[in-house]
Formats: C-alpha cells, structure tokens, sequence
C-alpha cells in the first residue's frame, strides 16, 4: 500500500496536483500537505501528497554521513 | 533521481556496515514495524550486510495482516448487498476470510471495484447516484488522514451515497503493547511515512514507557543502516531516545493539516489486530458528526463466527514470535499465488517478503 519513491510535481490545479513518480503520472491531492510548489519533491501516499521532501536536510544528512565514515576510509 | 540513487550509493552503505560491525558488540533485537521495511530490507539483502547478532524481527505495520477476518467478513457481507459498490485498495481483496474472499464475492456478480485513492471512491459515488458506495479503510496514520480527507470532502458535498468501513488503526498503542506483552526488543526501525503525520513526538511515550530505543528510518538501504547505526549506539550506551534518521521527510511535530484531518473525523477506539488481539484506543471509528458516513450503521447485514485458518500461525509471525518458515503452511500449501494468511497476501507481508526474499 505504502508508495516509498518520492514524486516530483508537475502542476496545480485547485486542490489536486499531477505528480511524476519514476516518470508515471498520477494525481495527487493537497489537502494533506501544506505550500507545495511545482517541482518540488514530494512523497505521495494513496492520492494525496503527505509532505514535501526537504532537500537541505537530505544533503546536511548525507554529507555528515560521508564525512563521519566514507572520507575517513579513503586511501 | 535524486533522494534515491544517494542513498543507494554503495560506497556509502558498505560504510554504514562497516561501521555498524565496528561499533555493535551486544546482541541486540531491533524490530521493523513496517511493511515497506521489511520489503526493502529483504530487497535490498540488508541482513547480509548486518552482524549475526543484530536480530531482525518484522513487526505489525503491514495493514492488511493485522486486518482481522471478521473485518473481511463484514465487507463481503455488505458487497453482496444489493445496489453496493464496495470500493477496496488492491491488496484486501484476496485476503481470505471465514468463508469467503472479496474476490470471490466478485466473482459471484458482487461490484468491487478496486482503487487507488479515496479520491476514487468519491469519484465513482457521483457517478453511481443510484448506488451506495462503500470505502473500505485500513491502514495506519499514513492512510487515515485520507479517507478523512475525502469523508470531510463528501461532508462538504452533502453526499448520500458515499461509506467508508472503517478498520484504520494507529501504531503507538501496538508498538506499546508488543513490549508490555512480553516481545523482548532493544529498539523499533520506527515507521517512515507514519512518522511523516505524526511526527517524532509521538515515540517518546513510547521510549519512556517501554525501554526501547525508536529511531524513524527512510526507504533506502542507508536510511535503515543508519537507524540500525543509531539503535546500536544507543544499545551499547545503555540509553533510550528517539531520534531521526529521514530528517529530509520527517518533523518533530509531523502535518499540522493530516493530524487536524484525523482528530475531525475520527475518534479512538478499542480494535482487534489480527495475531495481537484487542488493544484499547488503537482503532478509529468515525467522529458522532460523521456517523451518516458509517458503513457500521448504514449496513445491518448478518456476520458470520469468524473463524482463522487452521495451523496458520500469522499472529506469532506479526509478534515476531517465530519466523514464516516456521509455521507449517509456509510454502506449501501457503503461497503468494494462494496465500491462506494475510502475511502472505500483502505485499508488504512478512511472509510475502520472505518467501520472495529467502533464497536471495
């Protein structure tokens, strides 16, 4: 049931936007989930966006894992 | 595609294991409570990448195992009520119950109709005003907020047609309950995209309670390795806390609008999870203001005793009590193909996953 790959927002239109998740598009309500733009990252979860992906916090999450454990192993 | 291939990056999750097997000493069990945990721990062959002594263990979160079978039931008796269309996500519908399935109703001339939204049901409501359609709702605090979502929006439209069997349930008392009733854990992969609704708020109740560590993981291969990464660190400290290792989805205080959604429409009450038995305030019924909306009350349709299947042990597996070889079903005559347990229905399902998974 659970859709675990994020979408990425096309449009808006009313309440219902169209989202491309691995180029398959579907529609999306927004009633759930609050200042969507288009072309943000979203999860998408049975017809309705449930949030916005933060890309910030992905790259301060993948950075400090690099940093903490990948740098160090490097020759 | 970004925020997936990253995390994929197998320079990074050879790190993460490294790194886990250089820090974790003491055996530890850490359960996964979702479904689509297990899924990706089984794709992704995460076990291999884990010391023997960090133990695995699939929990309850796949909502159609925890469906109890009087729940399908109670939906095939209303499908084969006439002038229904029963509106279903695709993997209930060939659960089996006592002594039918909602694809055998279909097959006897019953309209199931199987969707991909609420949305849908709505949809098909107006376009059948002739017809009462039923919603069949499950799932945890992921699914909830939307089949209030559309409930409020059928509410808005003054529809008449328009019902929803409620089964939805909410993880915190499960997970509460797991522990109290003996499932011995250090720590629980807590739930991604439940955590996105509810925030990690709700697991320090949980933490306090029960001794356990919860860490909230994400979908790829590092995401549960660096959970399992933080849940060893807290075991070899001797410590308990919950943290979040999917910053890029999850908040503290989860969706302000879904929680909003759900404490509208719903209210909690006691519900019966299949293999866990009844847990106080773990279900969700309809709000006294919804009640035109309960297929509860609009349907008084007659139920047969539920029965399980005999030798099924789903309910040891969904406790984490014994492994999906071990039940004598497994693989025979259980399958995917024809599956006599929820577990094994689902594709989320524990046993699902391993029958897919064992011999990767």
């Amino acid at each position: 049931m659970c859709l675990a790959i994020p979408g990425k927002v096309l449009s808006l239109e009313g309440d219902i936007a169209r989202v491309s998740i691995n180029g398959v598009i579907c529609e999306a309500g927004l009633a759930l989930a609050e200042e969507i733009a288009v072309d943000d990252f979203v999860i998408v979860h049975a017809g309705f966006i449930l949030q916005k992906l933060s890309s910030e916090e992905a790259e301060e999450e993948l950075s400090a894992i690099r940093t903490a454990f990948v740098d160090q192993e490097e020759p | 595609m970004i925020f997936v291939d990253e995390y994929r990056d197998p320079q990074l999750v050879h790190s993460l294991s490294r790194q886990i097997r250089a820090e974790s000493h003491r055996p530890i069990r850490l359960m996964e409570v979702c479904g689509s945990h297990t899924m990706a721990i089984g794709r992704f062959g995460i076990r291999s990448l884990l010391p023997d002594h960090i133990r695995l263990i699939s929990g309850p979160g796949c909502p159609v195992c925890v469906t109890e079978i009087g729940y399908i039931d109670h939906a095939c008796a209303i499908a084969a009520e006439p002038e229904v269309i029963v509106t279903t996500f695709g993997d209930l519908i060939r659960v089996p119950g006592s002594q039918s399935s909602l694809e055998q109703e279909r097959a006897r001339g019953a309209d199931i109709r199987v969707v991909q939204s609420s949305l849908d049901a709505l949809r098909i409501a107006r376009d059948n005003p002739d017809h009462k359609v039923v919603f069949l709702g499950i799932g945890f605090e992921t699914t909830a907020p939307t089949t209030a979502a559309a409930i409020a929006q059928a509410a808005r439209d003054n529809a008449n047609n328009v019902f929803v069997l409620s089964a939805h349930k909410v993880m915190k008392p499960a997970m509460m309950a797991l522990v109290t009733g003996g499932v011995d854990l250090d720590g629980y992969i807590c739930p991604g995209h439940v955590s996105i609704v509810t925030g990690a708020a709700m697991y320090e109740e949980i933490v306090a309670e029960c001794e356990v560590g919860c860490v909230i993981s994400g979908f790829e291969p590092a995401d549960i390795l660096l959970a399992i990464l933080m849940l060893v660190r807290q075991a070899e400290r001797g410590e308990h806390a919950v943290e979040i290792a999917y910053k890029r989805a999850v908040t503290w205080d989860g969706s302000q609008p879904a929680q909003r959604l759900m404490d509208e429409v719903f209210v909690p009450r006691d519900a019966v999870w299949r293999g866990l038995g009844n847990i106080p305030e773990s279900g969700l019924g309809l709000a006294p203001e919804f009640n035109r909306f309960d297929a509860e009350r609009a349907f008084d349709v007659e139920l047969p005793v539920s029965e399980e299947p005999a030798g099924c042990r789903c309910g040891d597996v969904l406790k984490g009590r014994c492994e999906p070889v071990d039940c004598p079903l497994f693989g025979e005559p259980c399958t995917p193909e024809n599956p006599v347990g929820a577990c094994m229905v689902s594709s989320e399902g524990t046993c699902a996953a391993h029958y897919r998974y064992q011999n990767e």
